[in-house]
């Protein structure tokens, strides 16, 4: 029985080595003093150097983060009340039919959105470029944000609301001071996703860009076709540490599940019934 | 009710006509169009009279086949292994990590360690099988599609295998069942709904990874991704780019259709 764990923690352990050996092995050649990923000559800064030199790829980096700050936020803002429609469509239908629009961007692979986009953007008459893409790219990741949501609600004690109307709150003061505190972990989780499927966003991107506005993801691609450089290696180290801090961060939010304010208050309600 | 209530969705029912709703509508409109504009069927009689445009999706399908066979061949047994291990999560959260960081990054990652004089032919030489060409073959693009997507077939495996009652396993070994008959009985069956939602997960977008044809696959692989690419972007053809698009909406909705049906009989209780 022991040698049987053994070997699975083995196989486990290939699995996680393939999975990450072409990150490492990329970072590991940003040092490397001959401008190949193949012969290790010498370690260097070099690239890291060229790369915050080229004043070109720092703007497309900062137009993608840019982007990815811009997308999130109204892609989190749409789909929070449309989380929120969705949980008050009283009929089930209704919910289930708006519920499969909702997801349908979420299967669709990126061609189809993109090649679609395009079709849409070129009907409507829309100049190609920075807005294009910031359109879409709010467009593909409503979808995950209102995923995000909608379980938040569904946990959410319906009692409170009536309390709060019976107290005489209006609409917004519901939403206001009700909902959206209940809600907010599952709006950062939506904009944490949101933000990093707009980084991640290529080949929507690719079709719906024009000549005037590039992202990363693009730039990379057309570099790639034209073979290697190194450049490229220390960008991705680079973004790599990037993830990982935005990995942390998102699974301290996951983890935790209640913002400060929310323990705070659960604290101060807890501390009022030991005094009653 | 009121209409002050409703007034906060606006958007998104905006959202859901304008890049929901449109998009399909006009992709399905524009498939009937030729390269003057004109309504025609001429776009559909092509693609179905056409060896090349046929026998481009047959060998797409069967490179989406085989990159999740693959796929699901290793992620099982991975989220198995996982699913047994002490900090689950936080290795979970290492499968999940790799599919941060830029698919075009590990795809360039991909083109140093396969091409003519990269990292793997050093290696072939060095065990005296000598250089092979690797980069741009059938080989090299079905292997980085499964690089890619193993975490997104082992993520729902994990977690259909993370619902499973423990108790049925004791249950299945009380009444004499051996490992082999727990797990072909048990364990499989009800971790069939993570292995489905995996394949679709998997077998969509490999139709439809052009980027990788283009880079890693050097043009000898075209799926139908790499065709409407090159219909929309290159040939300017966006009345054929879209029947091959609309064709493909139907592929996916096979699939779906094919992976989600068994859902609703068998899932009294699954959730």
């Amino acid at each position: 029985m022991k040698k049987r764990v053994k070997w699975s923690n083995f196989y486990l352990l290939l699995v996680f080595i393939v999975l990450y050996l072409p990150i490492f092995y990329l970072i590991f050649y940003s040092f490397n003093q001959a401008g190949t990923m193949s012969q290790f000559t010498g370690f260097t800064f070099e690239h890291y150097r060229t790369l915050f030199a080229d004043t070109r790829l720092l703007g497309i980096v900062l137009n993608t983060f840019m982007l990815a700050f811009l997308s999130a936020l109204l892609a989190t803002a749409i789909g929070s009340f449309g989380a929120m429609a969705i949980y008050y469509t009283k009929k089930r239908e209704a919910r289930n039919a708006i519920l499969s629009l909702n997801n349908i961007l979420m299967v669709s692979p990126d061609v189809i959105i993109g090649a679609s986009f395009l079709i849409l953007f070129t009907f409507l008459g829309l100049h190609l470029g920075f807005s294009s893409v910031l359109l879409s790219h709010v467009a593909f990741s409503i979808p995950i944000v209102v995923l995000m949501v909608l379980p938040k609600l569904k946990e959410m004690n319906d009692s409170m609301i009536d309390a709060a109307r019976d107290l005489g709150a209006s609409n917004w003061q519901v939403i206001r001071k009700v909902i959206f505190p209940y809600i907010t972990p599952g709006v950062i989780a939506g904009y944490f996703m949101a933000f990093t499927y707009s980084l991640d966003d290529f080949a929507v991107t690719f079709f719906v860009t024009g000549n005037g506005f590039t992202t990363l993801s693009v730039e990379i691609y057309s570099r790639a076709r034209q073979g290697i450089s190194l450049e490229i290696n220390a960008l991705s180290a680079l973004v790599f540490l990037f993830s990982m801090i935005l990995v942390v961060g998102y699974y301290y939010i996951s983890q935790g599940n209640l913002t400060k304010k929310q323990r705070k208050i659960r604290q101060e309600q807890s501390e009022v019934a030991d005094l009653l | 009710m009121t209409s002050t209530k409703r007034m906060y969705a606006v958007p998104y029912f905006l959202w859901l006509l304008l890049f929901v709703a449109a998009p399909v509508l006009l992709i399905v409109y524009q498939s009937f169009l030729g390269i003057n504009g004109q309504f025609t069927f001429a776009n559909y009689t092509n693609y179905f009279t056409s060896a090349t445009y046929l026998e481009m999706t047959v060998n797409s399908v069967i490179y989406a086949f085989i990159i999740t066979l693959i796929t699901l061949v290793i992620s099982y047994p991975a989220a198995y292994v996982l699913n047994k291990t002490k900090h689950k999560q936080l290795w979970l959260m290492l499968i999940i990590l790799p599919t941060w960081v830029n698919l075009l990054l590990k795809a360039y990652a991909f083109i140093g360690i396969f091409s003519t004089h990269g990292s793997l032919n050093q290696f072939f030489a060095f065990i005296g099988i000598g250089q092979q060409q690797i980069l741009f073959t059938d080989f090299s693009f079905i292997f980085v599609a499964t690089y890619i997507e193993i975490p997104f077939m082992i993520m729902p495996i994990f977690n259909a295998l993370e619902e499973m009652n423990p108790s049925l396993i004791s249950a299945s070994r009380d009444l004499g069942a051996n490992s082999v008959d727990t797990f072909r009985r048990v364990i499989f069956p009800l971790s069939l709904n993570g292995v489905k939602s995996g394949v679709q997960a998997v077998f969509i977008p490999s139709l439809s990874l052009f980027m990788l044809t283009r880079l890693i696959g050097g043009n000898r692989v075209i799926t139908l991704g790499t065709a409407i690419e090159e219909h929309f972007l290159v040939t300017q053809n966006w009345g054929m780019g879209s029947t091959i698009g609309v064709i493909l909406i139907l592929a996916m909705l096979l699939i779906m259709v094919a992976t989600g049906e068994k859902k609703r009989k068998g899932g009294e209780k699954t959730r």
